[in-house]
């Protein structure tokens, strides 16, 4: 599969996975939002951002767990929850989240 | 509340050579979301995974180390390596990943992860768990 | 006739780098490949056997795998010669047969 951003064609997955993640940037992740028909707020960018931050110092995508308590952590309890992180990512804020920050899917996500 | 079960992860390989400690450290995180008991030991060649300073860019590998890092936000926090296991490498704590879990309980204070232990005590560990899983 | 020996098992799970001195015979060399590599490290069990056959075999050691393994090339066991994959080849055409330790 792959995915046309800019005149480019992006390999991912069957699942819409990234192949390669070094092809990310913010056009691209607007691509995938809008394939999972979602418009980037700033709200999503900042989950989308934190996830990349974490894959480049762990070198994993966090479970959802993992990413709530995280994002609780680092953003306050008002965004650490899973009510919160559904709304901005409907089907799962770890691999929706991750699709779109152009990660693997998530290790430790049952 | 369903029976928590004591579980013991046995790394005894070197990183890379094998593809045994990237499995194990894949089946940790995905077994962490069962929320049991969970140690992790680590002896004869597997203190090797645990080293500072990877660099897999030459090799074409990818560098799972900065992983282990990750262990504590999973809540994997009992990271045993077995001493007589570094003497006969020639490495010590020092060498090690400084590994780190926060505790919840007492105001998010950071805590090592890494408990150097005898073969004796590792034994022990070994003997008290329900199930052992070896890598 | 001179024969280039690669070892890629760590010495402390496996044999594989005794059996090659062992089997060395004097004017050969002995490269440490992979895991082989944790053989070229200093203050380890096997450094001393290690160093007791420099007298009759070259020591290399694949730089690549060293840095995959985070060993500091300060802690290798003085006389053995890392080298680059271009290093290896050239091992391999300078000698006239290659016997692989696995």
């Amino acid at each position: 599969m792959a995915l046309e951003v800019g005149g480019k064609s992006i390999a991912t997955d069957e699942e819409g996975y990234l192949e390669n993640r070094d092809e990310w940037d913010m056009e691209v992740a607007k691509a995938i939002a809008v394939a999972e028909n979602l418009e980037m707020s700033d709200n999503h960018w900042e989950v989308v951002n934190f996830l990349r931050e974490y894959y480049d110092e762990y070198q994993i995508a966090p479970a959802v767990r993992v990413l709530t308590k995280a994002i609780g952590k680092k953003l306050g309890k008002d965004k650490g929850n899973s009510k919160y992180l559904y709304e901005l990512f409907p089907y799962g804020p770890a691999k929706q989240a991750c699709k779109i920050a152009g990660l693997p899917k998530p290790t430790g996500c049952v | 509340m369903p029976e928590t079960k004591k579980f013991l992860y046995v790394n005894r390989k070197a990183p890379y050579g094998t593809i045994y400690a990237l499995e194990a450290l894949e089946v940790v995180l995905i077994g962490a979301a069962f929320e049991q008991d969970v140690s992790l030991a680590f002896l004869d060649d597997g203190v090797y995974q645990l080293t500072k300073g990877q660099d897999t860019k030459a090799v074409g590998m990818k560098n799972f180390s900065p992983t282990y890092k990750a262990l504590g936000d999973y809540d994997v926090n009992k990271i045993y390596v077995e001493q007589e296991s570094l003497d006969a490498r020639g490495l010590s704590l020092d060498d090690l990943l400084p590994l780190t879990w926060e505790d919840e309980d007492d105001d998010w204070a950071e805590k090592d992860s890494i408990k150097v232990i005898s073969a004796t005590e590792m034994a022990q560990i070994m003997e008290q768990s329900d199930i052992v899983l070896s890598f | 006739m001179s024969q280039l020996h690669t070892v890629n098992k760590s010495p402390l799970d496996r044999h594989a780098l005794a059996s090659a001195i062992r089997h060395a015979v004097k004017g050969s060399a002995i490269l440490m490949i992979e895991d082989g590599v944790y053989g070229a490290m200093q203050g380890t069990q096997k450094s001393d056997m290690v160093s007791h056959a420099m007298d009759d075999i070259s020591f290399y050691v694949m730089g690549p795998d060293l840095e995959a393994r985070g060993i500091n090339e300060a802690r290798i066991i003085d006389g053995i010669k890392v080298v680059d994959y271009s290093g290896f080849v050239a091992l391999v055409a300078e000698h006239d047969t290659t016997q692989s330790w696995l």
